[in-house]
């Protein structure tokens, strides 16, 4: 198995960092009549973007800082995709051949009900966004859309969930979203997350794995507290 | 100064205003239609505002906002002065957007409204498209509408801050085939930049780079391929781009 460290800002994840929302079937699913009404207005038809800025992107291992209006945030466990090859208006083939690998992702957010407007205080405060502990190989992990994700806060599984259920699988997200914006090498693309994430607060260690990925797990600590 | 990121002699260069041409390091001074235009930046972060102009608010939707209406776009999205700008063949309407982009300078955390302008390294020009009936609910803007590939034309120039002398009071003008179709001046903006820059910075640390678009004033009209959009804003820059087809 090949796999190597990944750290934010480097080579290998020198590009932008996107999620998805309402990927996970569950997801849709709860929002049930709701899509339909205002302010929704309807289901989407492309996929729904949003960005995790560099401020957000931290290491394994990295303390989180949640700041002092934020008392609990969700743990967004996913699969965090890096790209290899530019992908514009590209097949679910191409878009295939062009993932260099996969790393795991904590997309650390503040509850929030409403999915009106972009959530940049909900999702890009600093620290909000590890990654990593390492980049495998596209090669060796032939079936992502099979892989089980789970969360857990201090030590203890607190949420599992397949990538059987995302609306979109790997290839064809990934094609999807760059029949409007291109996605380049180094760019990683976080693949949606489930309902039901646990909530955390200081003093908890929340942690992200998916077997042959790994496990992510950073400390939260609260402003003014010092990491060790 | 007026500074620029151009290609030219098969290398990406810095180059600087001279007198109206564009001046090489090595001093030689080119005419501006002998290089090509790279955006100005290369920001990690770039955060938009919308309706952040009263009569624009007015213009798309019914009330303007009470914090500021805040979105976020890939760097997918910028081109550099003289670039051509896709309008997908089932727009109905894609309208160009005028706006000061605000450039900043240092780490910027928990930055207050009186010390906001020792964070600006610059500003320059966007213009920041959108296909108007490509709106969707969700996370709005969508990307499909804000974070298209090349529909963020940004420069010409990165005007030192020190060169503005109040930026809150520049006039923006569109000229679309050389008719002015839009005209307003950034001292209309709802959220102005110290506000702006405190704000950001209240929730997330700028970096070096990080670009703010500031919004648009009224006056955002449809165009059509072959079209030429003239963004300007008096001090910093006009910006030049054309409208081309691209198959739905």
């Amino acid at each position: 198995m090949t796999s190597v460290t990944l750290r934010p800002g480097g080579r290998l994840l020198s590009g932008a960092v996107y999620g998805c929302l309402l990927n996970v079937q569950d997801e849709l699913d709860r929002l049930g009549d709701a899509i339909n009404e205002a302010p929704y207005n309807g289901a989407p038809t492309g996929p729904v973007m949003y960005v995790k800025t560099p401020n957000t992107q931290v290491a394994d291992g990295t303390p989180v800082v949640l700041p002092a209006d934020v008392d609990q945030v969700r743990v967004g466990a996913t699969l965090g995709v890096v790209i290899k090859d530019t992908l514009t208006r590209a097949s679910a083939d191409q878009a295939r051949a062009a993932i260099a690998g996969y790393t795991l992702v904590n997309d650390l957010t503040v509850p929030h009900d409403s999915l009106f407007r972009q959530p940049l205080k909900q999702k890009c405060r600093d620290g909000f966004c590890p990654i990593g502990p390492c980049l495998v190989d596209a090669a060796d992990l032939p079936d992502p859309d099979g892989l089980t994700v789970r969360a857990l806060v201090n030590g203890e599984c607190r949420q599992q969930w397949s990538l059987a259920e995302l609306v979109r699988p790997v290839a064809t997200l990934l094609a999807d979203i760059s029949d409007f914006t291109s996605l380049y090498p180094g760019d990683l693309i976080l693949v949606g997350m489930s309902p039901d994430a646990p909530l955390a607060g200081a003093g908890d260690t929340v942690a992200v794995e998916i077997d042959g990925l790994g496990r992510l797990e950073n400390p939260l600590i609260s402003e003014g507290e010092s990491a060790r | 100064m007026k500074q620029a990121r151009i290609a030219f002699e098969g290398r990406v260069q810095q180059a600087w205003e001279d007198n109206g041409k564009v001046r090489l390091a090595d001093g030689r001074r080119l005419d501006e239609s002998e290089v090509t235009w790279l955006p100005p930046v290369t920001p990690g972060t770039i955060l938009a505002l919308g309706l952040n102009y009263a009569d624009h608010a007015a213009e798309i939707a019914s009330q303007a906002p009470e914090e500021p209406m805040v979105f976020l776009k890939g760097a997918n999205t910028l081109v550099g002065h003289r670039a051509f700008t896709p309008r997908p063949t089932d727009a109905t309407n894609m309208h160009y957007e005028c706006e000061l982009a605000i450039v900043i300078g240092k780490p910027a955390r928990n930055v207050a409204k009186a010390d906001a302008y020792d964070y600006i390294a610059g500003y320059t020009v966007a213009n920041d498209y959108a296909v108007r009936n490509y709106l969707e609910g969700f996370y709005r803007p969508n990307f499909r509408i804000k974070s298209r590939d090349n529909c963020t034309p940004i420069g010409p120039w990165l005007v030192d801050a020190a060169d503005i002398a109040d930026p809150m009071n520049l006039r923006l003008t569109t000229r679309v085939n050389g008719e002015t179709t839009q005209e307003g001046s950034t001292k209309d903006m709802i959220f102005d930049v110290p506000f702006l820059i405190e704000y950001f910075s209240a929730f997330m640390t700028l970096q070096p780079g990080d670009v703010i678009l500031t919004g648009t004033p009224k006056g955002t009209v449809n165009v059509m391929p072959g079209d030429e959009v003239v963004t300007e804003i008096e001090g910093v820059g006009a910006l030049h781009n054309t409208i081309i087809e691209r198959k739905a």
